[in-house]
């Protein structure tokens, strides 16, 4: 079942891109997207049946070299489980989505067949995101890593005959090749420490990490922060974080549905998976760690900022996006791995509604993207507006504060923040991410509020024509809003509920334990598998088993549940149990900044609609700042662009042009002339001069024997 | 007593003679041809006297062999100066030069 689960989008892909001419475009749309629907079945029945144990598959046998061994295999685990239904139900549905929406594309020609191209890069793309979220080991997981970027370079430049998408796929491309350049030399380093790259050596050896020190560039580290360092680089380059988050928006210049399940759903989570899957290395990290909440907390509050002057749709999407992805990281980062899987289950029902409910429009708008043209749609595309709605309500999280009953970005955000706040003490995490909640709100409001509400701006004509969507896109919308709404209070408690539930979830204990409520997180954390066993084995010796539980704690068996499975939580980090102890205020605060954002969008973009220009114009240099993205681009263009290409002219102009054809021109011109013409006014013809030439040469040889002797 | 080293100086002096009168030799291609004669047979003069003083008649075998090849160089030789003088009308050394580079 997992195998055709797993394949299924690939034969998907060959038959659509290379069989097209055969079956047509029509059937070879239709067959893609029946094998992702058939794959998204499947993944349900995977995720609801997973009984907590760790399952491997063998496909074959990849590499095997030295200690080098490698398998294509397949890893069930509660993190696979989750990415797969996570993958293939977005996949599925942006396959049925994109049957409408890319039926006319004006960037293409009439008769020309583009759409069996789209739907095999698609199911390509879905087919390697599987083969990374399923893989049982650091190789293969890297080719899945590698697939993705090469779908998504395929689908960024999808519109061939624009120059600014070409660039936007070189872009992405080469900014993902500093994160996987890091990522290569993680999987170097672990290969090096650990000698194997399979996940199930991997975890067990990160004790052992944290006590070694490895020799990387100018001096000694510790090896368990380097690793995992050099893991959350390339993490950074896929998952768009701070630094390396220049090509998220600049993807957006490819097809809307290709935004919606690559740049939001799924793609760009694969970071924060990875992190998650490395939790048991994660986790002897601290000084990583504290880095990766900084990173990710910095994320979610720039991008937010950046996300509240822009004006194009997509991008709005695009900087919440980025936004959202450093909510996960700062959840991973403090450990609460479950957390941040739950935000990037909850994040890709949403946010992939949103990006298609976008796309919706922007197909009902006669591809317009700015939302300055916008105005006035919510009569004209009734549905879409409903979606957009719902997907505004999850992601700007409104719910019934202090109870678990809200929209799926309720839950999960306050999730984050909440673990922020214990993780941290109320630090600089659980500020930035409060902040980023209410310019979360205010765009998301603020976006809402310019595209459907008000009054029609921009032309009149494309006005006119404005019109709801077709039912092949409605229906994917609908299918999301029922995950936007629902997702949160289903999953809340397997990914937050508490300690042993998740434990439970997640496979690190088994079921039949049943003794954590009642013991305290400390003692439980620290029982050791004997007892825990026993424990299952015989209830009633619950009490004493308890006490020596205790007793237990603090001596050496600390590490008893690395390596089982999905994720691993250290026996001191008990974030995800403070974060439940919080003050109320704090759980309140998310809600309370979603209430403001909203007020001041309201505010802003429907009563006073002169305010927002007049504060640009009080604060001309703080808007151009936002505007341009706190100048990351300019910067990076005079930093590493400019002196490149300045490098590159060198390099061509000089090295290539001048030294190697110089080279080249000068012997061929030059020096070999020269010497053919005095060997040719060597050439006398006269027999004497030979002759000659010859006695001279046997006289100097006889001379040349003779004073050297003949031994 | 006429020993071995008599025979081969005198062998090495037409050598030499031989020699001096290939590139000395501005005029006639004759005496080119006389010269490497003179230096084929001042080998021979060395293999005969070698195969005396060593007892051994490969030495006087292969004379003959040199005197065979020599004939038919000759032959050859003289062959070409022929047509080579119906084209140019001179046999002049000088004269010979259409290989120059």
């Amino acid at each position: 079942m997992e195998m055709v689960l797993l394949f299924a989008p690939l034969v998907g892909a060959l038959i659509a891109g290379f069989g097209h001419h055969i079956i047509g475009d029509k059937f070879a749309q239709i067959v893609a997207t029946g094998f992702l629907f058939l794959s998204a079945i499947l993944s349900w029945v995977v995720f609801l049946s997973f009984d907590g144990q760790t399952e491997n598959i063998q496909i074959l046998r990849w590499i095997e070299s030295g200690t080098l061994v490698t398998d294509w295999a397949i890893r069930i685990d509660r993190l696979t489980a989750i990415m797969l239904i996570v993958v293939t139900t977005v996949s599925s549905l942006v396959h049925l989505y994109s049957l409408g929406y890319m039926a006319n594309d004006e960037h293409f020609g009439e008769g020309e067949s583009y759409r069996p191209r789209f739907f095999a890069y698609l199911s390509f793309f879905t087919f390697t995101m599987l083969m990374l979220v399923t893989s049982d080991n650091l190789i293969q997981l890297f080719f899945g890593w590698e697939g993705v970027g090469v779908a998504s370079y395929l689908l960024i430049g999808f519109y061939i005959r624009k120059q600014s998408a070409g660039a936007a796929a070189i872009k992405a491309f080469v900014v993902n090749r500093v994160g996987d350049f890091g990522f290569l030399l993680g999987i170097f380093a672990i290969y090096y420490l650990a000698d194997s790259v399979k996940f199930d050596d991997i975890f067990l050896i990160g004790p052992e990490l944290s006590e070694t020190e490895l020799n990387f560039l100018w001096r000694d580290w510790n090896a368990a922060n380097l690793i995992a360092f050099l893991l959350f680089v390339g993490a950074m380059g896929k998952s768009a974080q701070l630094i390396l988050h220049t090509w998220l928006p600049d993807a957006m210049e490819g097809p809307t549905p290709v935004s919606a399940l690559i740049h939001a759903a799924t793609m760009v989570t694969a970071g924060v998976f990875l992190i998650c899957r490395m939790s048991p290395i994660m986790e002897f990290a601290p000084d990583t760690m504290s880095f990766i909440v900084f990173i990710g907390a910095s994320t979610a509050f720039f991008a937010a900022s950046v996300g509240l002057v822009q004006n194009d749709i997509k991008r709005v999407i695009a900087y919440s996006t980025c936004s959202q992805l450093g909510y996960m990281f700062v959840a991973a980062g403090l450990g609460v791995y479950s957390v941040a899987m739950f935000h990037l289950l909850t994040h890709a029902f949403f946010k992939a509604m949103l990006f298609l409910g976008a796309g919706s429009v922007i197909h009902g708008m006669h591809h317009e993207q700015d939302m300055r043209n916008f105005g006035g749609l919510r009569k004209k595309m009734p549905y879409t507006f409903w979606a957009m709605m719902i997907g505004t309500l999850a992601i700007t999280g409104v719910g019934i504060p202090l109870t678990h009953y809200g929209f799926a970005g309720f839950l999960s955000k306050d999730a984050v923040i909440e673990s922020a706040y214990a993780g941290t003490q109320g630090g600089y995490a659980f500020w930035m991410l409060l902040i980023a909640a209410l310019f979360t709100s205010f765009y998301s409001w603020r976006l809402m509020f310019m595209t459907f509400f008000g009054s029609a701006r921009g032309q009149k004509h494309t006005h006119d024509h404005a019109h709801e969507s077709p039912a092949v896109m409605v229906i994917p919308l609908a299918v999301l809003a029922v995950g936007a709404i629902f997702s949160g209070m289903v999953f809340y408690k397997p990914f937050f509920g508490d300690h042993h539930k998740v434990e439970v979830f997640f496979g690190i204990v088994d079921k039949g334990n049943s003794y954590s409520s009642d013991n305290g997180d400390i003692g439980f954390s620290l029982i050791a598998p004997a007892f825990a066993e026993e424990v299952s084995i015989n209830n009633s010796m619950k009490v004493d088993t308890v006490v020596d539980g205790h007793k237990v704690g603090g001596g050496p068996n600390l590490n008893d549940k690395l390596g089982k499975g999905a994720i691993y939580m250290a026996p001191g980090n008990h974030v995800l149990d403070d974060a439940h102890h919080v003050h109320w205020l704090v759980k309140m605060s998310p809600f309370l900044a979603m209430l403001l954002g909203f007020l001041t969008a309201w505010l802003f973009y429907m009563t006073k609609l002169e305010l927002p220009r007049r504060v640009v114009a009080s604060n001309p240099i703080l808007y151009k700042f936002l505007l341009n993205k706190w100048y990351f681009d300019e910067v990076y263009n005079v930093i590493f662009v400019r002196p490149t290409q300045w490098l590159g002219r060198i390099l061509w102009k000089l090295g290539d042009g001048k030294i190697i054809d110089g080279a080249l021109n000068g012997i061929a011109m030059g020096i070999i002339p020269f010497f053919t013409k005095w060997a040719g006014k060597m050439q006398s013809g006269y027999i004497f001069n030979y002759a000659f030439g010859m006695v001279i040469g046997i006289a100097v040889l006889i001379t040349w024997m003779t004073i050297v002797g003949s031994e | 007593m006429i020993g071995l080293e008599h025979y081969l100086i005198v062998a090495a002096a037409l050598f030499v003679i031989g020699i001096f009168g290939l590139f000395l030799n501005r005029k006639n291609i004759i005496i080119l041809l006389m010269s490497i004669e003179l230096m084929l047979l001042s080998v021979n003069i060395n293999f005969v006297a070698f195969s005396a003083f060593l007892n051994d008649y490969v030495g006087q075998i292969f004379t003959l062999f040199v005197l065979t090849v020599a004939a038919a160089e000759a032959a050859i030789g003289l062959a070409i100066l022929v047509c080579f003088f119906r084209n140019k009308g001179s046999i002049d050394v000088e004269d010979v030069n259409v290989m120059k580079g």
